[in-house]
């Protein structure tokens, strides 16, 4: 029995650090913004394999399991990486592998190698994040996957919480089914995308954390670092700690959705509801700590927190989730887990 | 997933075998009705005879040295054990602080002869411990101790007194921190005495809990000697000996998510029996302490897999000891919410108060958890002291 990851596989992630420090530094996650999304970096990220990270070998990918793409997604969120590293890499690529060759394969192949940035949504969904920047929208339902070529069915709106990522108005009534693999793949990519959303809320929380204590060491009222303040001390103490103990349920998650553990939907929404917190709590207490600075536009905390909250409500919320855990322990004994 | 993969949540063929011989034993073992409150002389006593019970049968701990009487076995193991044992409604540890504590403290920095002396009569129960580390006027200020060691000849002569010693009122041997250099400054000049209870110049001095019974005790000592092999590590270096104790008891080992598991599946099972509908707002508490329960379990096994590839537990320890006593808190909190009145009784089969009372001392003991706070903020983000 372990939980955690080997040399080679933090290896990867660190590299992946490093590369995002240089592609993707505060003021590119701002210049977004206004420029929309970067095919350079997206080519980067495909040349270290990121984009392909979860796509078979023979597909032009690394064959990565969804333990190890929740890390490298996790760095993303770090980053604060504006494209959809998690939709793209960690949704739209499990889902497309299950369905085998035609033309849900070369959309694979594409996505896999960086010439296609992908989100995913379940079908019907009238909002969807990103969806008017993506070149490849996919929906998920009970009957299979459906797939969208923006901008044909895609309608970008003004004024989203997160504008990095906005959302779009999509008519699915556009939309040509690309097949339908066996078992429910609208449930599978409900928990895709919680799982992917919780990854990134993972990274997002920790970047919070880490600017705030950043802030809380450089900034000085009464003489003194406001970081030497217990109550301050105390907020970013608890805003570690939903954190810390979020990661392994989100790796726990990965695992049984992998392995198709029949626990695997509960594992899930533990972790997306755990997740959704630490970015919540996160958020506000490194809000808080920044004091007015954190409440202003020229502050780059505001793209954080914009995704972070974004991505906590992304795929079911704390509240939803929560309440999936309730059913399964106390629902109708046939249903039940645990 | 390639190979290599750091995650394996099956157990091995070695942890099955543990945990199948560990549930037999157990089931043919854990003593029904439960022993009586180890806070009562009486209960003390049955608690252990269990210790010496769980011993002879291997099973008191696990993880030590077969030499000291262990089994050797490893941390995922033993992780493994403690959700058996707690599971099977086993009795709380008397003996927590020496084999939880003392113990692992005593194998890293003690000497051989200390190691054979009193290892051994620890795992059995014949020597239970208690901690002399709080006095009146140091508490969380744990430096500001003034109970004093004078070195005389190759003895140690204590004065001074000793409080919230849990376990104090029945137990064997304390081990305690001393001032040994009247001129060095608050951490410095500290040393690290084990203390038999029996000795000449003791006297303990029951508390009562909040239950009402004697879980604490005061301990005063008056020119008391004790040879000098008595001291664990070196001689006004006890902060350092302290501080490996301390991570001991935030860290892994005092609180092994076993125990945690078993009530949170006590409460669904409670909740269940009630006829609790899924969408009420009590169910959401349920929901929670089921979740925070299995990110507790495997948070440690997270750790256990660092340490077993060379990592240290480090300040991060802190958070393990601010979630478990908030999560206690939590579980207990909702099962006597789900009780109602039936839930304010201490005894009888199915009660919670107990426990409901035990879990609010959870923030206050092991250190604070405002002081764990401290330790998060000033040690793992690097804020200033």
């Amino acid at each position: 029995m372990r939980l955690g990851f080997g040399p080679g596989q933090l290896e990867l992630a660190g590299a992946l650090r490093q590369a995002l420090e240089r592609e993707c530094p505060p003021s590119q996650v701002r210049a977004s913004v206004a420029q929309g999304w970067s095919r350079r970096r997206w080519r980067a990220l495909a040349e270290l394999g990121v984009t392909g990270a979860g796509a078979p070998p023979e597909r032009g990918g690394l064959g990565l399991g969804l333990a190890e793409l929740a890390l490298l997604v996790e760095e993303c969120g770090r980053a604060g990486v504006p494209e959809p590293v998690g939709p793209s890499a960690a949704v739209a690529v499990p889902l497309l592998a299950r369905l085998g060759d035609g033309q849900a394969g070369r959309w694979l192949e594409a996505v896999a190698q960086g010439e296609v940035v992908a989100v995913v949504a379940p079908a019907g969904a009238r909002l969807v994040a990103g969806a008017g920047r993506a070149d490849l929208v996919l929906g998920a339902g009970p009957s299979g996957l459906v797939a969208l070529s923006p901008p044909a069915g895609v309608a970008e709106l003004e004024g989203s919480l997160d504008p990095t990522r906005p959302l779009a108005e999509v008519d699915w009534a556009l939309a040509r089914p690309l097949g339908a693999p066996a078992g429910p793949l609208g449930a599978l990519a409900g928990d895709l995308g919680a799982l992917a959303a919780a990854a990134e809320a993972l990274g997002v929380a920790q970047r919070v954390v880490e600017m705030a204590a950043g802030h809380a060491r450089s900034r000085h009222q009464f003489g003194r670092p406001v970081g030497s303040f217990q109550a301050v001390k105390h907020l970013l103490a608890d805003a570690l700690l939903p954190l810390e103990f979020a990661r392994p349920l989100v790796w726990r998650a990965a695992r049984s959705l992998e392995l198709g553990d029949p626990g695997a939907p509960v594992h899930v929404a533990m972790a997306k509801a755990y997740a959704s917190r630490a970015a919540r709590v996160a958020c506000r207490a490194g809000l808080q700590v920044h004091g007015a600075m954190g409440y202003t536009w020229e502050c780059d905390l505001q793209l954080w927190l914009k995704r972070g909250w974004s991505l906590a409500s992304q795929w079911g919320d704390e509240a939803r989730h929560r309440q999936r855990v309730a059913r399964a322990l106390l629902g109708p004994a046939g249903a039940r887990a645990g | 997933m390639p190979e290599g993969s750091g995650i394996d949540l099956e157990l091995s063929e070695a942890e099955r075998r543990l945990r199948d011989q560990a549930r037999a034993w157990l089931s043919a073992n854990v003593p029904r009705p439960p022993l009586a409150s180890m806070d009562t002389a009486e209960g003390f006593e049955q608690h252990r005879d269990w210790e010496a019970k769980l011993h002879a049968a291997g099973w008191s701990v696990v993880s030590w040295p077969t030499a000291y009487g262990g089994r050797g076995a490893s941390l995922t193991e033993w992780l493994v054990f403690e959700e058996e044992y707690w599971a099977a409604g086993a009795p709380g540890r008397v003996n927590q602080n020496g084999i939880y504590l003392l113990g692992p403290t005593i194998m890293e920095v003690g000497t051989e002869e200390q190691k054979q002396r009193f290892l051994p009569a620890m795992a059995s129960g014949r020597e239970i411990w208690c901690q002399g580390w709080s006095e009146p006027d140091a508490g969380s200020d744990l430096a500001a101790i003034r109970s004093t060691a004078r070195p005389d000849g190759s003895d140690w002569v204590l004065n001074g007194q000793k409080t919230w010693c849990s376990r104090g009122a029945f137990a064997d041997w304390m081990f305690g921190l001393f001032r040994s250099d009247p001129g060095a400054e608050r951490h410095r000049g500290l040393s690290f005495i084990l203390v038999p209870l029996d000795a000449e110049g003791v006297s303990v001095r029951p508390i009562a809990q909040l239950d009402g019974e004697t879980g604490f005790a005061e301990v005063f000592l008056d020119e008391v000697r004790v040879p000098g092999e008595n001291l664990l590590g070196q001689a006004h270096r006890g902060w350092e000996v302290a501080m490996a104790t301390a991570a001991f008891e935030r860290g892994l080992s005092l609180r092994p998510p076993g125990r945690f598991s078993a009530a949170a599946r006590r409460l669904v099972e409670l909740a269940r029996s009630r006829g609790l509908g899924p969408d009420t707002p009590a169910a959401d508490r349920v929901a929670q302490a089921w979740m925070d329960s299995e990110a507790y379990r495997l948070h440690t096994l997270w750790t256990a897999t660092r340490m077993a590839q060379g990592a240290r537990v480090g300040p991060e320890a802190s958070l393990n000891k601010v979630f478990w006593s908030e999560m206690d808190l939590a579980i207990h909190e909702a099962a006597l919410e789900l009780l109602g009145e039936e839930g304010q009784l201490l005894r009888g089969e199915g009660s919670w108060l107990e426990g409901f009372l035990f879990a609010q001392a959870g923030p206050i003991y092991a250190g604070t958890n405002e002081i764990q706070r401290n330790v998060v903020a000033e040690r793992v983000l690097g804020l200033p002291r």
